[in-house]
């Protein structure tokens, strides 16, 4: 991720996420009952840690240096393919979870997750996922009775 | 008073050795030390993935386990640490700078040695000041009212969010953003619904396991996928290298003793950091070196000091967390999470309420840290070995176990989905240089924060100057105070520093 976001500040856009969470907080706080110091409502909390945030991202933001040692780092390439995959291996868990069973839903998480370290080959990837798999079955299914049947339809 | 906590200990080594107990200590210990050897996996996430498991247990070996998961990573990631600098748990990243020179001279055997040696007595320092300091802190502890919990608390945060390594304000964002987290759910006073955005599984919480695995495992995953690239292995260590000559006991000595009272006084402050705690180690001891240029460049005493202080930190720790409440870190925030979903309320009243957890658990980190040493001089091979199992397979399987692990919390895949989204959001702070453990901190402390915050402002009937006017929470509200004109302090300092080096490069150029 950094070969993108070194282009640009990283407190820059760090304090600006912070400010927005900080915002965020603060209106979904104000949907609550406030109350007073001596009788707090439950909106109290969040709204004050909104207004706490959202000043933290703009002293991040406004205190943000160039830090020369960093510039001169050289960026690494960002791994879209491989976030994808890791992203997706959990999806599929879950999706497969509920239309397939813990059995296919193993097989899954580890295969496509295996996939996105660019030197595991398919071959391996599947040798990974069976005896996941194996695992999966003898230890959590069997050992540890798993409430998790491990074929479903839906 | 020193007769009754003999006593005591007497009895909690009966409680941890009972063979129940101790089956559960040892396997922690084991599963601990074997989760930390594996690169690129450390304490946060080895007692995540197995927090699930101690859920059907009894507390008592619950607590043993995870305390067991917990020194056993340590041991087993500052092998990691020495023979391929790679520092998976972060406090372990000190001992790198001079454990794996040493490896590359050869002496990564001595090196490990001497890391077991310090370990070892650091430990048993850290439960002697444990089993002495906790009565004397529990009477303190009785005179808190929710103000000074409120404070303490307070503090315990700021320490956190601000001690911990690099920016200070990042550290309290951080903070704050895991405050907002523990907000969501059912707010237990009135039974509004905060923060769910209609899911109807996020009015009960969000789920620790799924936090704690989001942040310290999926997250970790995003970060270093294809670029943890692991050099050295084939590293070969034989029990005969572990072997420390007299002369090097005798180097090693007066540092590990600096060490561990480093350590210990730390440990004994809420909310300062492990990692804060070796820095400061390494640096006292590169200070007050004859030869400060060997640092760096495989001096013993590099590798001594800081592995003692982190483990008599790491035992001093569990006093604020178990008599207070308030953890140090967030491997302590996860263990305090873990005793209250067991139902067990952490404070004062623990140690008379719960006497069989207390005092076994004291004694089961004695036998615990001899089992460790039992476990890994003559086993070193072994787990040499361990560490040349490569990421690629690494990895895909430990999503298969966080994905299981997180959905037998509940049962519910809902969770999953769960630590998908902490993960993501981990990965994205973690690419912005935002350090995420104080989320863990700022989580499990949020409701207690609240509620006690509201309490003394009920009690007080809504005048803030309470926490001024009582002397403990006074006290506690100072260190704040100076914790945070200390740290603005040192960065106006800093950026002073700065501009007067670009004047005199400005100046120079000009003459040029």
């Amino acid at each position: 991720m950094k070969g993108f976001i070194s282009k640009y500040d990283k407190d820059h856009w760090g304090g600006i996420l912070m400010f927005l969470l900080g915002l965020g907080a603060m209106f979904q706080g104000m949907t609550y009952k406030i109350g007073s110091l001596s009788r707090m409502g439950p909106g109290f909390f969040p709204l004050s840690l909104g207004v706490l945030l959202a000043l933290m991202g703009a002293a991040i933001f406004f205190t943000a240096k160039k830090d020369e040692a960093k510039i001169k780092e050289v960026p690494l390439p960002p791994e879209w393919r491989a976030w994808f995959l890791i992203v997706l291996s959990l999806i599929a868990f879950i999706v497969l979870g509920i239309y397939g069973g813990l059995l296919p839903a193993t097989f899954a998480v580890v295969f496509i997750s295996a996939l996105a370290d660019r030197e595991n080959t398919v071959k391996q990837a599947t040798l990974l996922s069976l005896g996941i798999a194996v695992v999966c079955v003898v230890v959590f299914w069997w050992g540890l009775d798993m409430q998790f049947p491990l074929f479903r339809w839906g | 008073m020193i007769e009754q906590s003999l006593l005591d200990l007497w009895y909690g080594f009966g409680v941890a050795l009972e063979p129940h107990n101790l089956m559960w200590s040892f396997f922690g210990v084991l599963v601990g030390n074997l989760i930390g050897v594996l690169p690129g996996m450390g304490a946060l996430s080895a007692i995540s993935m197995l927090l699930p498991l101690t859920y059907t247990l009894h507390p008592v070996p619950a607590i043993l386990m995870l305390a067991g998961i917990f020194y056993g990573s340590q041991y087993g990631g500052a092998i990691g640490a020495i023979l391929l600098n790679l520092p998976c748990h972060p406090p372990h990243a000190v001992t790198c700078l001079d454990g794996y020179p040493m490896t590359k001279q050869g002496k990564g055997g001595t090196a490990l040695g001497i890391t077991m040696i310090a370990s070892f007595f650091a430990a048993s320092f850290g439960i002697i000041v444990m089993i002495f300091a906790s009565p004397l802190l529990v009477k303190m502890a009785f005179e808190f009212g929710p103000t000074e919990i409120f404070s303490i608390m307070l503090l315990g945060l700021l320490a956190g969010g601000t001690m911990s390594r690099g920016s200070p304000l990042k550290g309290v964002a951080m903070t704050i953003i895991g405050l907002l987290i523990g907000v969501v759910g059912t707010d237990v006073n009135s039974g509004t619904l905060r923060f769910t955005f209609g899911f109807v599984e996020l009015s009960d919480k969000i789920e620790l396991v799924a936090l704690a695995l989001g942040l310290f495992g999926v997250a970790d995953f995003l970060k270093s996928v294809n670029r943890m690239h692991i050099v050295g292995s084939g590293v070969k260590v034989r029990l005969r290298d572990m072997r420390p000559s007299k002369a090097e006991l005798k180097q090693a000595f007066f540092p590990m003793l600096r060490g561990t009272l480093i350590g210990t006084l730390f440990g004994a402050m809420p909310g300062t950091g492990p990692t804060i705690t070796t820095f400061i180690a390494y640096a006292v001891e590169k200070k007050i070196s004859k030869t400060p240029e060997r640092f760096g460049h495989g001096a013993l005493e590099g590798v001594a000091s800081p592995e003692a202080s982190s483990h008599s930190k790491t035992q001093v720790d569990f006093i604020p967390t178990m008599s207070l409440g308030i953890p140090g870190d967030a491997v302590m925030a996860l263990i305090l999470g873990a005793l209250m979903i067991q139902g067990i309320q952490p404070g004062p009243q623990l140690i008379s309420e719960h006497a069989d957890l207390f005092w076994g658990l004291i004694a089961s980190f004695w036998i615990g840290n001899v089992l460790l040493v039992v476990l890994n001089v003559p086993l070193i091979g072994l787990w040499v070995k361990l560490l040349q199992v490569p990421y690629r397979y690494l990895f895909p399987s430990a999503l298969f176990f966080i994905a299981v692990g997180v959905y037998s919390t509940n049962n519910a895949l809902f969770d999953v989905g769960e630590v998908l989204a902490f993960g993501i959001f981990g990965a994205i702070l973690i690419a912005l240089d935002f350090p995420v453990a104080p989320i863990l901190l700022g989580y499990v402390l949020g409701p207690m924060v609240e509620e006690n915050f509201r309490r003394a402002l009920l009690l007080s009937r809504g005048d803030m100057m309470v926490f001024l006017q009582r002397p403990i929470s006074l006290g506690f509200m100072i260190v704040c105070a100076l914790l945070v004109f200390g740290q603005i302090f040192f960065a106006m300092r800093a950026s002073m520093r700065e501009s007067v080096r670009k004047k005199e490069a400005g100046a120079r150029l000009d003459t040029v």
